[in-house]
């Protein structure tokens, strides 16, 4: 992809970041209830104070208006003062995020791993019963329920046996310096491998159980794409010239049958990073879902603004990821 | 079915689509894919029988000793990989990689690709039709093997091209004494290119034969039908008789002529056996009258 293509590919995105940040904003403010009522409930303001405090919050200007402003705060990442906390949504959400992220990562690199010997191995079997029954497995991980296999994989490995903790991100005990917020990076630096040990501990259930429906879902992704890539005629060629069964099956067909899993997959990571609020919660888990949760009950809109809008971000960027990757394994796409 | 090709040999196969000379071949090179097996027979290779090696043996005979070239170069490279990259992990594959990049860009050259070296870093979509044929014939090649098995291998060629292609496999024959099996449904080619012709329906070989013979005087019926249904150049005029009806389910055969149903000397003899009889000077036909299709 050449840098003028990729420019052309980054500027598509920005209509649908424009669309996103309107329907944003606008399901905010058309939301019943007005927040001055809100804000001023409890007090004794008279109508000169509210109509003051509607002016200050700039709350008395036309919709158009308070849309730019909106979106100029938020080009330079205000999204204003959280009601609940006191501080700037932006810290609280820098405080979060990094929790998230982990959880995430964890979750996907878990899937991939999972998925993509699974996914060969049942197309390199195709119609044995071996096939049937990772095909029948990988149905069954999509459609488990993510809050009961969390709580089932707690009263397990939890409670029962006692190897995983319960919840939460680390030991109380076990704390590190915070520099990245990651807290496997943060105990690398810190030099602390019972912290690293511990802040692994924690991940690992949260992670399979977030990663689990992507696992399988990848695994069907992978194995559809290898057996199809399998009778294709470079195949037939490739084992022709007297390669070896695992070169041909390892490089020549799964470079090119992990070209629809790297789009899948880079989606997923997505809808992860905005679907975890289950997880997160069942887990005890202080990452972005739950802020954005606690904050939707709170009405805590500037948060929820701000986290829908991150999520949305997010969103198109990995998109915008997944056609660079498809491209750098993809060479026919190259222009 | 029974065959045999001899160093520096070119044996045409000949057959419509779905008469299995793909399949024969296939499985010759141990590339038969399931539910295709063998289920009887010798493949004799420089006399070791082939279906009594082991699958590491066999591989190392493929590529090395005896190579494949396919039909449609665009779906037989692929995608993801240089052309160099691909000539060079065959070089790998049999321990012949030593200076490989020279070796690659020889091995280019030698089927006529222009600034060879340059080239060994694009990827097949960046070559052209003709160039890209050429490029997966040097890739087979790349090992010099001794067989060669080519699976029409210009069909998707354009006449010059075709004709280009055609005559480096013969050069190739020629200089490095290679076997080659040239499996085609155009009778012309081969009728151009091979001393020796075989003709297959309905996965079973019903005639073989030196080629002029066969094209002069066929044996069988169907070999007949073949030429029958071929314009010539030199009678234009003369009216084209394409072979009517289709080849039968192979799943559901008797034991008799598979042709006989599309046959116009059918007689009922014909839904008895009718095994590949040896006519004398090398002509062999499945044909009960074979005396009589060339009166």
């Amino acid at each position: 992809m050449t840098a003028s293509r990729l420019l052309e590919r980054l500027l598509q995105t920005l209509p649908v970041l424009f669309g996103v940040s309107l329907i944003v904003f606008l399901m905010i403010t058309l939301t019943p209830g007005d927040p001055v009522e809100i804000m001023l409930a409890d007090s004794r303001a008279t109508p000169e104070q509210a109509a003051q405090l509607r002016a200050d919050l700039g709350l008395d200007r036309p919709l158009p208006q308070r849309f730019l402003v909106f979106l100029g705060n938020a080009l330079t990442g205000d999204f204003g003062i959280s009601f609940f906390h006191r501080r700037p949504v932006r810290d609280v959400i820098a405080e979060r995020l990094p929790a998230t992220i982990e959880l995430t990562l964890a979750a996907i690199l878990l899937a991939i791993a999972v998925a993509i010997p699974l996914g060969v191995i049942a197309a390199v079997k195709r119609d044995t019963w071996l096939d049937r029954a990772l095909t029948a497995l990988s149905l069954f991980g999509v459609s488990l329920p993510g809050f009961w296999f969390g709580l089932l994989l707690i009263l397990l490995f939890a409670v029962q046996l006692g190897v995983f903790p319960v919840g939460g991100r680390t030991d109380f005990d076990l704390e590190v310096a915070r520099v990245t917020g990651f807290l496997l990076i943060d105990s690398v630096i810190a030099g602390r491998p019972d912290a690293f040990l511990a802040a692994l501990r924690h991940l690992a259930l949260p992670a399979i159980t977030l990663g689990l429906p992507t696992a399988a879902l990848l695994t069907r992704v992978v194995r559809s794409a290898m057996a199809e890539v399998l009778t294709s005629d470079y195949v037939l060629f490739a084992e022709a010239k007297g390669l070896s069964r695992r070169r041909v099956l390892l490089r020549h067909a799964l470079k090119n049958a992990l070209i629809p899993v790297v789009t899948v997959a880079a989606i997923e990571t997505g809808s992860l990073l905005g679907g975890n609020m289950i997880v997160e919660t069942v887990f005890g888990w202080p990452g972005l879902g739950r802020l954005v949760v606690e904050s939707i009950f709170a009405r805590n809109y500037p948060l929820v603004q701000a986290a829908v809008l991150l999520y949305a971000v997010t969103y198109v960027m990995l998109n915008f990821t997944a056609d660079l990757l498809y491209t750098a394994l993809n060479p026919k796409v190259r222009l | 079915m029974d065959l045999d090709i001899a160093a520096g040999e070119a044996l045409g196969v000949v057959g419509e689509s779905g008469s299995g000379k793909s399949v024969t071949f296939l499985s010759v090179l141990g590339l038969l894919r399931p539910p295709g097996r063998i289920e009887a027979g010798e493949i004799l290779f420089d006399g070791r029988d082939l279906r009594r090696v082991s699958r590491a043996e066999l591989r190392a005979l493929r590529g090395r000793h005896m190579a494949l070239a396919m039909q449609d170069a665009l779906s037989a490279l692929n995608p993801a990989f240089t052309i160099g990259q691909q000539l060079i992990e065959t070089l790998e594959a049999h321990g012949l990689a030593a200076n490989t990049r020279e070796q690659a860009a020889a091995a280019l050259s030698r089927v006529g690709i222009p600034s060879a070296a340059e080239r060994l870093d694009d990827y097949p979509h960046q070559f052209s039709g003709g160039m890209r044929q050429r490029a997966m014939i040097a890739i087979s090649l790349a090992a010099r093997p001794r067989l060669l098995v080519a699976d029409e291998p210009t069909t998707a060629l354009d006449v010059t091209l075709r004709a280009q292609v055609l005559d480096l496999l013969d050069e190739l024959r020629e200089q490095d004494g290679l076997a080659l099996a040239l499996i085609t449904h155009d009778l012309a080619v081969v009728a151009e290119r091979c001393p020796r012709v075989m003709v297959m329906y309905a996965g079973q070989v019903v005639e073989s034969g030196p080629t002029a013979q066969v094209v002069a005087r066929p044996l069988h019926p169907y070999t007949r039908g073949l030429l029958e249904s071929l314009p010539r150049l030199e009678d234009p005029d003369r009216p084209l008789h394409p072979i009517p009806g289709q080849v039968p389910d192979l799943a559901r055969l008797d034991g008799g002529c598979r042709f006989r149903n599309r046959c116009s000397m059918a007689i009922s003899a014909c839904a008895g056996p009718t095994p590949l009889a040896d006519l004398g000077g090398g002509r062999a036909s499945r044909c009960l009258r074979a005396a009589e299709v060339s009166p």
